[in-house]
């Protein structure tokens, strides 16, 4: 009898239109299912971490003999804030890229033919996809002793803050070329084809000054070297570094001899992720 | 086509679950469902059954708001497919053939998180999940991952999740595609105590003769029209009688023993074939009526697969859409 009566209590809420505060609630279940897969896929976990992790010892090490060090800094410190931004934006794109395996699986359709709004999706799968991609870069940050690089309170808190916002950018990015691939294999060509490059020519791994004037244009294009470079300036802000080092190993982005500030750098990104969320809510509207 | 009396459509003033007026589908030349028109009162189990490609799919997709129609109309719950397809969606559960389940998520999970897309309210979510795991037999499943379920296991979460929000109507397509005997049959029960306890309409797809016997009415659907309309019972009883064949120690005296009683009857190379209303209850009197004499007794009545072809000239399993004209071409082509 009792299922009676919550049928009909049940019957008038579903009669009535989809509120605001509905639509936040739903962005909140995908957000939360997103944590609970990241959290029990520990391969995921360890297997995010192992390619930074490869690029911060084998290169660090690797190419800082080469490099030498200026002023006491070396490349291992130089590459580290790269390596961290590395790990935040292969775990955002993995994140959004698994909306190609709920298309597979069928999962997606549960979500899709819901009555809810798309908005609430990607605002759910983009939080989502920034919590677990802030959280594998803030892992690394355990890493920076062992490179010389130090730490403090206020850096940490300035380090996830700019890592949530190029999670955020990069994960609206792989939830729109997710929603445009219906095939996994296609996915593969995606990562060869836009992701190594965007992550090579983002001056995650070499300064950007002093380039070839070609590779300085392109560097300058690629959105993601707007996101590195900020990591970078609050990382190497905390190191007491000597104005040789700091001449050699520059942190910001500049263009015609100005070193864009920290805020033009954030407002770039911020302004990709507004982009990429709009196609992004335009790309799962069409499917369905 | 013999069929146009089989369409009875009289729900007299039962409320209507679903209301279809002309609805037709057509993807350019082809029209996949052709100016079809039906009612289901609530409450009902209501089938379609048809061969692969007749059209059933495409016109549960319209009922579900995931196909607009060419032209016609129809109401889901009271609300119109096209105008308040949001609201039909909060109304209706739907399990599609293939599996929407994240089987990284614990079967609990999943109902949550289904639960928060058709905004059941939070003080109820506990207790709806509580209720429809119960109704499909899985509450000891409660915690456990999807991906440790079996098919039929999976499908009947499924099922429960498309009961979580209270629909008014519970679309079921094909739902049984791919599960064994035993599963299909547990399903049943599942769909029959979903109807009796939770007053839910069940609209389902099917090709299996068997499946459409269960429902209250079914609707028998070709190359995108309806063809026949009614209980099973009466389809059947529309295509010819129910017969029990005998075999007795005297046929000869046993025939007269029975036209004496009235029973219409004749011999046949075996025995006697009586024909009758209803097999069921005419065994008993029968074999009263012959006393010890009986040596085997046959009831019959009319299959559904006796209804389909009567229908449409053809047998179901023949006529599974351009499935095997297709598979025809893809043998021919390895050949070749």
């Amino acid at each position: 009898m009792t299922a009676i009566t919550q049928s009909t209590a049940h019957r008038e809420v579903a009669a009535r239109d989809t509120r605001f505060s509905d639509e936040l609630r739903v962005a909140g279940m995908v957000w939360e299912r997103e944590l609970i897969r990241y959290t029990r896929n520990r391969t995921r976990i360890v297997s995010g971490l192992t390619q930074p992790v490869l690029f911060l010892f084998v290169l660090g090490y690797g190419m800082g003999s080469l490099v030498g060090s200026t002023g006491g800094f070396n490349f291992r410190q130089f590459v580290f804030p790269g390596v961290v931004a590395m790990s935040v934006v292969m775990t955002a794109i993995f994140s959004a890229i698994s909306i190609v395996w709920d298309r597979e699986f069928g999962f997606l359709r549960e979500m899709l033919v819901a009555p809810v709004s798309r908005t609430a999706l990607v605002l759910g799968k983009t939080a989502g996809g920034a919590s677990v991609a802030a959280v594998q870069g803030t892992i690394m940050l355990a890493l920076a002793p062992l490179v010389g690089v130090h730490l403090t309170p206020l850096l940490i808190v300035e380090v996830i803050a700019l890592e949530l916002l190029m999670a955020v950018a990069m994960t609206t990015f792989g939830v729109f070329v997710a929603s445009r691939i219906q095939k996994m294999e296609a996915f593969q060509v995606v990562m060869q084809m836009i992701l190594m490059p965007m992550l090579f020519l983002s001056g995650a791994l070499f300064p950007l000054s002093g380039l070839p004037r070609w590779l300085m244009v392109i560097t300058r294009l690629n959105p993601l070297t707007y996101a590195v470079a900020p990591l970078r300036q609050v990382i190497f802000a905390a190191q007491n570094m000597s104005p040789a080092a700091q001449a050699r190993f520059a942190a910001g982005v500049t263009i015609n001899g100005y070193v864009l500030p920290i805020w033009i750098d954030m407002v770039i990104v911020t302004a990709f992720a507004l982009v990429f969320f709009t196609l992004a809510i335009w790309g799962l509207s069409r499917t369905e | 086509m013999t069929g146009d009396q089989a369409i009875s459509n009289d729900l007299g003033d039962r409320p209507l679950a679903v209301e279809v007026q002309g609805l037709t589908k057509r993807f350019g030349d082809f029209t996949a469902v052709d100016d079809v028109s039906f009612s289901v009162a609530q409450g009902e189990v209501f089938a379609f059954l048809g061969p692969n490609g007749a059209g059933k799919s495409t016109c549960i997709k319209m009922l579900c708001t995931l196909a607009s129609p060419s032209s016609g109309s129809a109401k889901v719950a009271g609300l119109d497919i096209v105008t308040r397809a949001k609201a039909v969606r909060r109304q209706i559960g739907l399990v599609f053939q293939e599996q929407t389940l994240d089987d990284q998520l614990t079967a609990e999970e999943n109902l949550r998180f289904h639960a928060v897309l058709y905004g059941v309210p939070r003080d109820q979510v506990d207790a709806r999940i509580t209720r429809v795991l119960e109704l499909v037999a899985l509450s000891d499943r409660r915690k456990a991952l999807v991906s440790t379920f079996s098919g039929g296991m999976a499908r009947r979460l499924e099922i429960a999740r498309g009961m979580l929000h209270t629909p008014r109507v519970l679309f079921l397509d094909e739902p049984t595609l791919g599960l064994d005997p035993q599963t299909r049959a547990l399903m049943w029960e599942d769909v029959l105590r979903l109807r009796d306890e939770e007053g839910v309409t069940v609209f389902l797809t099917t090709h299996y003769m068997e499946e459409a016997e269960q429902a209250d009415r079914i609707a028998i659907i070709d190359r995108g029209s309806i063809i026949a309309l009614d209980t099973p019972h009466a389809l059947k009883a529309a295509v010819g009688a129910d017969t029990v064949s005998l075999e007795t120690s005297d046929d000869a005296s046993a025939l007269a023993l029975l036209v004496a009683e009235g029973y219409r009857a004749e011999a046949t190379e075996t025995g006697i074939t009586v024909f009758v209303e209803d097999e069921e209850a005419a065994v008993g009197p029968i074999v009263d009526t012959l006393g010890g004499t009986v040596r085997t007794v046959r009831a019959h009545r009319p299959t559904l697969d006796d209804v389909f072809l009567h229908f449409t000239g053809r047998e179901i399993r023949q006529s599974h859409g351009d499935a095997i004209p297709m598979m025809a071409r893809a043998f021919g082509a390895r050949r070749g």
